[in-house]
């Protein structure tokens, strides 16, 4: 199957990446042979095979309720691209 | 003192013998990548007050009796894996000014057993790619044929490895990027167990496949960082708890009897000729050292490309959400409002590879596409899976080609995403599955270029297979091998 | 045309863990912005969730207490979207397999009961705060509570007014601060309220197109939302218009809901299993052990303080609202030492009355259960009168003390001396004769005015039935 650009363009706003109208022909082009390769599992009788979502079945291990992490806010605020009073700032957000 | 010959033990020793310091060391070793990565770009990251004055930390523990496991060994370590205090990039222009805060599990384990962190090795952006071209800080070169590509993801590791600017180097595996640079570069790479190696501190590709590993001339010297390696860790939910193992304890075992699993799969169109007949020989030198050879079939081989695309792409997708450039990393110069900033940072953050596969995961997870893709891809890993733990019942390790062909050239597959995906194949079902899968080099192919044998066991059969490929070793000296023009100093 | 109108309820109920439900960063309310926000919580690359156990507790707790199914393999999925106050652009909730299936709420409107089924309820991690007012300009982001452990509780749309709507809320609300999953503070966010609502001409079977109000923070608002909803959806219908799905906010200030732009474009969550997490896996013997250590419901032991104790519905009813009420009272009747019917009048009366004047919550009562009933078994004994009992409780209450000490010690023991109230009386008689003449020519009231002037004179502390009983021998001559 291929992709519409319209449907790359949807996929895009999806995943907040932007993307410019001169890329879409390579992107379609592209993104068709990866949908032509993964087309294939379509004819895969998997009647009965239950999904496999880890190689090891294994359990969710359980923490106890402590609290363990101190302050670090001035460590991780460092690498941040704006922060004020402790904020991290984004422009204004209207609901 | 020549230190392109020098392995793990023997480093143990000249620093247990006092004969070097750790500090006169590590500077051989700066040396030596400030003579040769500006033409190989192997490492992303070189720091060397960080590296001496840790080495110099290391001095004072052993002046002071201390005698910790690797004791001033150096390592280089994929620069996917968060340092506190390095540049931790990804490969990534996203995280191209991101200075980790945290170590990782595995930082934190190989600095506590007294390594020396030599530098920050390249990688394909995310870990996405096959031949080391997707990074943001440029292509690394094959240290064997300079116009060749290392193969990826750990392209900067296996260059770093063969060409001797690194002892041993820490790298990840999520369809492949272990073996498959390891088998290009000439030297061995083994990709453990899925939840063996604790993911935390790990920059996350595909959480259901990535692992960690390490890259080594030999396999003795892996056994040695996979003692420091592997080991649970609370921090990973997926963290596997066991008993610590000694891998060193097994390598001198005899092989004798070990039942060798040949796929006919593996050995179909698509594998090149000069590939086959190196590992065929290898296949023979095993026999003579008392392996038994089992043919056998691993039918759905060919289906664990497709899977691997849907599965890898559909957990990126999700992960590299938070990269949006709100709390680190990459932010758009210009925005009028909160969309535009999400939309232009990751525009210009990501890469065209990492961009095709967040489109490509957010495809197959999206309404009316998830039973069809998703779940499909997950039942077929199922049948995957059960091939393996069917083959294991036949043989004790499978064995054949880690890549289909030697090093390829750089820009051959670049335009077409999926014959880059192809040079997977043989790799990315033993992800699928979560086992152990070692390559070592076991010849040349066409142009003086390595060929690299896949040996695969079952879960938590490392030992087995660090025992079979030093065996191996023991008897040729493909492992010993340097790129022509880098020997010496 | 006569419209019904259908409601269901998620309620979101902050779990009451010291950690987060997957960081060890602090969950407590109101730090300064992003103290509380660890690497897990601010999502830095490389990190990792891990599971806390409590909040996993909490939800079987929950799930017992409903009569609900706890799932034995419940599995955490990734939400997909991008918000600011989101970090790791996706929330870790349960979708498929959520961890408590089914269950009933029971609640009474004006005597009449009703029954709530619940759809399922399900673990997930809050987001964090975006602050729209700190920052001119600009949006501040306070991760503080992002990863805080929830409980989305979804109800079947078996609701049918804006009153069963909050009375079950009320009974919810009483379930999960009565068994000590969620402290209930709706002010801070604790218990919130996404309201469906529909309508759909009365006798029909089919659903009419229903719009959620989002965050509704107070059993008021939850009330007047859905109020005003109801009204606009049967306006637009009857005009002939159609309803269109979507998320509504309500404006409290405004009394009005109105549709939430920023989240219009058809979401697409792309929800799947999150492999950072395993199945969460719950043995039954788990389940038995919690069992084991839930505290008793409100309605059974509402029935055995009927039964047992012959306290009032009412009395019952008000004792049993809060679970420290509820503790209180049975700490009082543990020993025996006082009638339960007397303890209840006092937990019921005059302790509830102190606690709403200065809005304390029980735990925070000045007076123990034990001397409360050390108070009351002073009535009973004869050592206080009730009116002195009272006098004695508001020192308790303000100034603390030991209940004997106090009566001791402020000459509160009641005087059943027959010769001094006696000497009192006689006073009092000569020094009002045109009383004691009123008295004897037939006018009986007039021994209240006595038994006022007696009880002034000696400080409240006269035996009342003894004072009675003297009175009228001597007032008769």
């Amino acid at each position: 199957m291929s992709l519409t650009d319209q449907e790359i363009k949807h996929l895009a706003k999806l995943a907040r990446i932007h993307i410019e109208d001169t890329e879409l022909s390579l992107l379609r082009d592209q993104l068709g042979k990866v949908f032509q390769l993964i087309d294939t599992l379509q004819a895969v009788d998997t009647t009965g095979i239950e999904p496999l979502s880890h190689s090891l079945a294994l359990n969710q291990p359980l923490r106890e309720d402590r609290v363990t992490e101190p302050n670090l806010r001035d460590v991780y605020q460092a690498v941040a691209p704006e922060v004020e009073k402790g904020l991290y700032i984004v422009p204004k957000v209207i609901e | 003192m020549d230190i392109s010959s020098l392995s793990v033990k023997k480093i143990k020793q000249l620093i247990d013998s006092k004969n070097i310091s750790t500090v006169e060391l590590a500077g051989l070793y700066l040396d030596r990548i400030e003579q040769l990565n500006p033409q190989l770009n192997a490492f992303v990251t070189v720091d060397k007050d960080k590296t001496l004055s840790q080495a110099k930390q290391v001095d004072q523990l052993i002046a002071q009796g201390h005698s910790n496991a690797l004791l001033g060994v150096p390592i280089a370590h994929k620069d996917i894996f968060c340092a506190k205090g390095w540049l931790t990039t990804c490969g990534s222009k996203m995280l191209a000014n991101f200075v980790a805060p945290y170590d990782a599990h595995i930082i934190e384990e190989f600095n506590k057993s007294g390594a020396i962190i030599l530098g920050k090795t390249n990688m394909d952006e995310f870990a996405m790619g096959s031949s080391n071209e997707t990074s943001y800080f440029g292509l690394v070169k094959n240290p064997w044929d300079l116009t060749k590509v290392p193969g990826g993801s750990s392209g900067g590791s296996a260059a770093a490895v063969a060409a001797r600017l690194a002892p041993l180097a820490t790298a990840t595996d999520t369809g492949g990027s272990i073996r498959q640079p390891a088998a290009l570069c000439g030297i061995s790479g083994l990709k453990p167990t899925y939840g063996y190696v604790s993911r935390y501190g790990m920059i996350a590709y595909a959480s259901s496949l990535d692992q960690g590993g390490l890259m080594a001339p030999s396999a003795e010297d892996i056994a040695y960082g996979l003692n420091i390696m592997a080991g649970h860790d609370e921090r990973d939910s997926t963290s596997v708890k066991r008993e610590k193992e000694d891998f060193t304890a097994q390598l001198h075992h005899p092989i004798q009897g070990l039942r060798i699993g040949i796929p006919e799969e593996f050995f179909s169109e698509g594998l090149d000729s000069d590939v086959a007949q190196a590992v065929e020989q290898a296949i023979q030198e095993l026999e003579k050292l008392g392996a038994v050879r089992v043919p056998l079939s691993l039918p759905n081989t060919s289906l664990s490309v497709p899977v691997y695309y849907v599965l890898a792409p559909a957990e990126a997708s999700s992960n590299l959400s938070r990269f949006d450039g709100v709390r680190y990393g990459h932010r758009t110069q210009d925005y009028r409002d909160l969309i535009e900033l999400y939309e232009k940072t990751r525009a210009e953050g990501f890469g065209a590879e990492v961009k095709r596969r967040i489109l490509t995961g957010t495809y197959v997870l999206s309404r009316g596409y998830y039973d069809a893709y998703y779940l499909q891809a997950q039942r077929v890993r199922r049948l995957i899976l059960q091939d393996y733990l069917r083959a294991f019942e036949q043989c004790d390790v499978i064995l054949g080609p880690s890549t289909p062909t030697v090093a390829f050239g750089f820009n051959e597959k670049t335009s077409d995403p999926v014959s880059m995906y192809l040079s997977d194949i043989f790799t990315i079902s033993v992800n699928l599955a979560g086992l152990p899968g070692l390559s070592i080099p076991v010849g040349f192919g066409k142009e003086h270029l390595p060929v690299g044998l896949q040996l695969i066991g079952p879960h938590f059969s490392e030992a087995k297979l660090l025992n079979a490929a030093h065996q191996y070793q023991l008897h040729t000296d493909w492992h010993q091998h340097l790129p022509a023009g880098i020997a010496g100093n | 045309m006569q419209w019904e109108v259908v409601i269901g309820l998620e309620t979101h109920a902050q779990l009451a863990t010291h950690s987060k439900i997957f960081s060890g960063a602090s969950t407590a309310f109101g730090a300064e912005p992003n103290t509380q926000a660890s690497a897990i919580d601010i999502a830095l690359p490389g990190v990792l969730p891990v599971l806390n156990k409590q909040a996993v507790e909490y939800a079987i707790r929950f799930g017992l207490a409903v009569g609900a199914e706890i799932n034995p393999r419940s599995i955490f999925a990734r939400k997909n979207y991008f918000y600011p106050d989101l970090p790791k652009g996706y929330q870790i909730s349960q979708y498929e397999e959520p961890v408590v299936k089914g269950g009933m709420i029971h609640f009474l409107v004006e005597g009449k009961a009703y029954q709530v089924r619940l759809t399922r309820a399900h673990l997930e991690e809050d987001a964090g705060k975006s602050l729209h007012e700190d920052i001119p300009g600009a949006t501040g982001i306070d991760l503080n509570r992002a990863g805080t452990p929830l409980l989305e509780i979804v109800s079947e749309p078996d609701m049918r007014s804006a009153t069963e709507a909050v009375a079950y809320a009320k009974a919810l609300h009483q379930i999960v601060t009565w068994i000590g999953i969620c402290d209930g503070n709706m002010q801070e966010g604790s218990f919130r309220c996404d309201a469906n609502v529909s309508v759909r001409p009365l006798g029909s079977d089919t659903f009419g197109t229903r719009c959620e109000i989002k965050n509704l923070n107070s059993f008021r608002f939850l009330e007047s939302a859905i109020q005003f909803e109801v009204e606009r959806q049967i306006e637009v219908l009857e005009s002939g218009g159609v309803i269109i799905q979507e998320t509504r906010l309500y404006d409290p200030d405004r009394d009005e809901t109105r549709s939430m732009r920023s989240k219009e474009d058809a979401m697409d969550y792309r929800y799947f299993p999150d492999p950072d997490l395993l199945p969460v896996v719950i043995e039954e013997s788990w389940v038995n052990s919690v069992k084991d250590t839930m505290p008793p419901l409100p309605q059974v032991l509402k029935e055995r303080f009927i039964s047992d104790y012959g306290l009032t519905d009412y009395d019952a009813n008000l004792i049993t609202s809060d679970r420290g009420l509820a503790d209180y009272f049975m700490a009082m009747t543990s020993n025996a030492s006082a009638s339960p019917k007397q303890c209840a009048n006092w937990v019921a009366g005059e302790l509830l009355a102190s606690l709403n004047r200065q809005q304390l919550a029980i735990d925070k009562c000045p007076i123990s259960p034990n001397k409360l009933t050390q108070l009351i078994v002073r009535i009973e004994d004869g050592t206080i009168s009730g009116k002195i009992a009272k006098t004695l409780f508001d020192i308790l209450w303000t100034e603390g003390g030991e209940v004997d000490q106090l009566i001791d010690s402020r000459g509160l023991k009641q005087v059943s001396d027959s010769g001094a109230i006696e000497k009192i009386v006689e006073e009092l008689m000569s020094q009002h004769p045109d009383q004691v003449a009123e008295y004897r020519a037939g006018k009986d009231k007039v021994l209240g005015f006595f038994v006022g002037k007696a009880m002034k004179a000696s400080g409240g502390k006269l035996n009342p039935a003894q004072l009675n009983d003297v009175l009228k021998k001597k007032l008769a001559g």
